[in-house]
């Protein structure tokens, strides 16, 4: 349980900052640093269980489905990392407290880094494959967030961009890695999958996943060709770069070569490309870095270096090499702290960074001198300091492997090489900064830190020399937990300084003399270099995006011009191919099933529909007679239902036909009456085949599903319904309680259409013309007298019709919808017969309020089963009796269809009415002047 | 039977899709409205054509496949509100463009169609 907490804590650390902030920096800076530093505590107090021997697990489930697990562990691996994170972490904030200046919004600062600093302690305490994964893509998205927290400068974004990107595709990457080793292993739990080395490696798919794998660490760690990112990042503050970009993120890549190295190491794939990788990018970094005059960008590129290196070694990956560079990683990790956090305080007290504005400094800050010094010393590899220890280990090992074979010389010369350059360039650091004479005064004057700030710095070089001077003391428990974690077994070595004068010591020794040649000379290997112009990897990084942008606009741009017209043909186009392609996939169109017969009814039927819709078509430029064809087709839909046994749809569709009508009717009023001729013939032709097409397919379909047997789950309704529903008419039961989530869905759409329109048609300014399309103008009998007085009885007729259609709706056709747009009907009946003033002034109520209410009863019906503990939208029914009435039923589906009924109304007459509004003063205006400008033409 | 059937919903699916494609918001609207026509009659058929078949449960004879039939009772009501929205946003198309081209692009009518 505690393994939980210790990931937890800093999780929770994140909130710290945000709520103490206001109480000042140093209590928030205080507080941020009480539970990471519970977190290492915890961690230390684990320490004599796991010298025991013991691996220390915990996991529960949490979407056991995926196979991911909320699952840590806590192996030597994973102590050492810990110790570096949340240590180095803590030193960091210390050194931060100090470094950020008083106006910029610490609290963030602070929130960002520990957040990062969870990130890295799930990474390395993760016990399943997929929960690293998770923790994995965190780290990208808060390094980006600290690259980029001067988000002001223009550097700091795109750094920050290139970052995320180079990383966030590399998480991908493993992603899919992981998923395949998840797959080989059958299993994303840690411990099975470090026990499946055969399987994996004798797995044909093994390539593929090592090369993703690798991909990720690669963009990680900053190897070779995906190093570009990292120098760019020290866009970021100095705090940072030290702890991010030299100490923890750029590890995880090797943390997790190390912490796979048992499942998917053993093979000569491993061992060629990860030495190779790691070997060039050693060179390439020490190059750039004996180059760069930038102070961070020269730590920048020797950490790429050294990165390279500690991958060499996991690359060649004998055991002593593994040992090598899990004390590799300690190592760089305190002298290039060390190192950031000095070239941090030199930029804060000079203002500058750069190595040809500084000099001479070791008399204004003597002490900060002294443990850059030293810092760079042991980078460098001189004698009594840690970094020694692990170059001669890097040595020895280039030298004792079997790789490459009669090519074997190649790795230690090349490894002889890296030395050199980092002796080079660790001497100009040193040299340049405080011993050279300055060429001219630092913008400001320089002196030493606070007392505080320095003392990360401080801590970091006793470590180094410490280690250097006793590493048999100081080093050999974390080292012997930490190599049993990778290997799975002890290993017998011994961390002394003194080995007797062998090959790893002459190579040292030349290397350091070498170097300090080499930057005696270095001048004029700068000036001859200089030629070849350097190329930016930011600009080629940014012009590919750009590119990339560009290129999609045009895409974009090609398909979406902001024609309607085009899209539509495009998805039809595309529904055609689709279609077209599942139709060749049947056998056959035809299916078992007899054709029934036809009859005379039917004949006339369907040629009716046929003449109505190539009559619409046909007369579609005349828009009111295309209109009357629509309105035939309508009418005959509804009498198809009915032919086919489907009463209620008929009733349906015969009051929504009514409805759209006069509606459409009203519309046109305000629209054009005719369409211009526009289209070309070649566009009418285009039109016509693809219609035609779509039509041939749909029609197929229908066939072939006509005449195959179907199996419908309806049998499940048609035996529930009486028993379970309480109703006869099965449709309705369907709609009420079947699917009566279903069904509260589809009025609330109805209520939010209502509602859309009412605002559409708030303000509307729209030209009213006084005569029909040929010029004749409206009859001045605008209210005839039959209409009038037949309207006036029927509607008590109406309202009664819908009554009893609505109450009978459970058992015989009808319902709430049907009995809705019945009502619906008899109210537009006397909006047209009387005008819309006259009904204004006697129907004085908006719509919008009505239909809200009737979802709101639907809703309400439904959550009114939990209160008997059923689930939502449960119905009951009961059977009562009545005098002189008889037996009847009630049952709650009755109240839904109510709210069903009262949804309809109001969503249909606020449509309605408030169209009919518009052409009277009553439109749904704010303004006072009544007649727009349009109308005077 | 089933074969006209057929034939009828996708005549009136052309139909309705060739108006689709025109360029006027009018005759967009008119062809969904017949679009939703042939897709209902489409649905509806997925369930089997019955003729003279029991609507009403009453213990025998072959009844409708009442699935299809409540799904399309609602994707009418449904329809309804589409065609309104759509022909109500073509007005106000029209209000503030000053035409009825469904490219939404502002010019002005010529004369004599505005009469």
């Amino acid at each position: 349980m505690t393994l939980l907490w210790i990931a937890l804590l800093p999780l929770l650390g994140v909130l710290v900052p945000a709520l103490t902030e206001r109480r000042g920096r140093r209590f928030c800076s205080l507080a941020t640093g009480l539970l990471p530093a519970l977190a290492l505590w915890l961690t230390l107090s684990h320490l004599p269980a796991l010298a025991d021997g013991e691996t220390l697990r915990f996991a529960v489930d949490w979407i056991p489905a995926l196979g991911l697990d909320l699952a840590f562990r806590l192996d030597g691996l994973s102590v050492l990392f810990n110790l570096l994170i949340l240590g180095i972490g803590l030193l960091i904030l210390l050194y931060a407290h100090y470094y950020l200046s008083p106006d910029e919004p610490f609290g963030r600062f602070y929130a960002y880094l520990i957040l990062f600093m969870a990130s890295m302690v799930g990474i390395v305490m993760a016990d399943n494959l997929l929960l690293l994964w998770l923790f994995w893509e965190m780290t990208s998205l808060s390094s980006f967030l600290l690259i980029g927290f001067w988000s002001r400068q223009s550097d700091a974004r795109k750094g920050a961009r290139m970052a995320l990107t180079v990383t966030g595709a590399g998480g991908l990457a493993l992603l899919a890695g992981l998923l395949l080793l998840g797959d080989m292993v059958g299993s994303f739990d840690m411990n099975v999958v470090l026990d499946s080395a055969d399987v994996i490696l004798a797995d044909p798919r093994y390539p593929v996943m090592l090369g993703l794998v690798l991909i990720g660490a690669f963009t990680k760690s900053a190897q070779l060709p995906f190093q570009f990112w990292l120098p760019h990042a020290m866009a970021a503050p100095t705090p940072v770069s030290a702890y991010l970009h030299s100490a923890t993120m750029v590890k995880a890549g090797i943390f997790l070569m190390a912490r796979l190295h048992p499942a998917i190491a053993g093979s000569e794939m491993w061992s060629v490309t990860v030495t190779l990788v790691g070997m060039a990018t050693m060179i390439y970094g020490a190059w750039f870095a004996l180059l760069k005059t930038d102070l961070k960008g020269i730590l920048a590129f020797s950490t790429v270096s050294h990165l390279g290196l500690i991958t060499a070694l996991l690359g060649i990956g004998s055991p002593m090499a593994i040992l090598a560079a899990l004390f590799h990683i300690i190592n760089h990790a305190t002298f290039k702290g060390a190192l950031f956090m000095s070239a941090g305080i030199i930029d804060h007290e000079t203002g500058t960074r750069e190595l040809d504005k500084l000099g001479g400094l070791r008399r204004a800050m003597p002490v900060t001198a002294l443990l850059m010094t030293l810092a760079a010393a042991s980078m460098a590899g001189v004698p009594l300091l840690n970094g020694f220890l692990s170059k001669e280990m890097f040595f020895t090992e280039t030298l004792e492997t079997g790789l490459f074979g009669g090519l074997g010389w190649l790795l230690p010369l090349l490894a002889t090489l890296g030395g050199v350059l980092s002796v080079a360039y660790s001497l100009r650091l040193v040299h340049a900064v405080f011993f050279k004479p300055a060429k001219a005064a630092p913008p400001k004057h320089p002196h030493e830190p606070p007392r505080l700030m320095r003392a990360p710095v401080e801590l970091l070089v006793a470590l180094c020399v410490a280690v250097g001077l006793f590493p048999a003391v100081l080093a050999t428990g974390l080292m012997d937990l930490a190599t049993r974690a990778v290997l799975g077994e002890s290993l017998d070595f011994h961390l002394a300084i003194w080995h007797g004068v062998n090959a790893p010591l002459l190579m040292s020794m030349f290397a350091l003399a070498a170097g300090i040649t080499l930057y005696m000379f270095h001048a004029p290997v700068r000036r001859f270099v200089r030629q070849f112009g350097t190329t930016d990897a930011r600009l080629i990084f940014e012009g590919s995006v750009q590119r990339l942008v560009a290129r999609s606009q045009a895409l974009t741009g090609r398909l979406e011009n902001g024609s309607l017209q085009r899209y539509m043909g495009l998805l039809l186009g595309s529904a055609l191919v689709l279609a077209t392609l599942g139709l060749i996939e049947l056998p056959q169109l035809a299916g078992s099933r007899p054709e029934a017969e036809l009859d005379g009814v039917l004949i006339f039927g369907a040629a009716l529909l046929i003449f109505g819709a190539v009559g619409t078509v046909v007369t579609h430029r005349y828009r009111l007679i295309s209109l009357l064809m629509l309105s035939v087709v309508g009418l005959v839909v509804s009498l198809t239902f009915a032919r086919f046994s489907a009463p209620d749809l008929a009733l349906t569709q015969l009051s929504v036909e009514v409805v759209t009508m006069i509606l459409l009717m009203l519309a046109l009023f305000f629209l054009p009456q005719k369409t211009p001729r526009e289209s070309s013939a070649h566009r009418t032709i285009r039109d016509i085949a693809l219609a035609g097409a779509l039509g041939m397919v749909v029609a197929s379909l229908n066939y072939a599903v006509l005449t195959r047997e179907t199996e419908s789950i309806s049998r499940f309704f048609l035996d529930n319904s009486v028993p379970g529903g309480g109703g006869h008419n099965v449709v309705n039961v369907i709609l009420v309680d079947f699917r009566g989530f279903d069904t509260l869905g589809e009025i609330t759409v109805l209520a939010i259409a209502g509602l859309a329109i009412f605002k559409l048609l708030n303000r509307l300014r729209l030209f009213m013309p006084h005569s029909d399309g040929e010029g004749r103008i409206w009859s001045p009998d605008r209210y005839p007298m039959i209409l009038t007085s037949v309207s006036q009885w029927l509607l008590p007729l109406a309202l009664l019709v819908s009554v009893f259609i609505f109450l009978r709706g459970h058992n015989q056709p009808g319902g709430g919808f049907i009995a809705g747009l019945v009502t619906a009907v008899a109210l537009i009946l006397v909006y047209m017969a009387r005008g819309v003033e006259w009904t204004q002034n006697r129907l004085d109520f908006p719509y919008q309020p009505v239909a809200i209410g009737g979802v709101a009863v639907a809703t309400l019906t439904g959550l009114g089963s939990w209160l008997f503990g059923r689930p939502f939208l449960t119905s009951a029914f009961g059977h009562f009796k009545l005098p002189l009435i008889g037996e009847f039923e009630l049952a709650t589906a009755m109240l839904f269809d109510l709210g069903v009924y009262l949804a309809v109304v109001g969503a249909t007459l606020m449509i309605l009415a408030n169209l009919g509004k518009v052409t009277t003063p009553h439109r749904p205006s704010k303004d006072t002047q009544p007649a727009p400008s349009k109308e005077k033409s | 039977m089933e074969s006209l059937y057929a034939i009828t919903t996708g005549i009136l699916a052309a139909c309705g899709l060739f108006l689709t494609l025109r360029g006027r918001s009018f005759p967009v609207v008119v062809g969904l409205t017949l679009l939703s026509y042939a897709v209902n009659l489409f649905l509806f058929s997925m369930g089997g054509l019955t003729s003279n078949g029991a609507v009403i449960l009453d213990g025998n004879g072959s009844y409708a496949d009442p699935l299809p039939q409540a799904l399309v009772l609602t994707a009418i009501v449904i329809g309804f509100a589409m065609t309104a929205f759509a022909v109500i946003l073509a007005m106000r198309a029209r209000g503030d463009m000053g035409n009825d081209h469904v490219d939404g692009r502002q010019m002005d009518e010529s004369r004599e169609e505005r009469r």
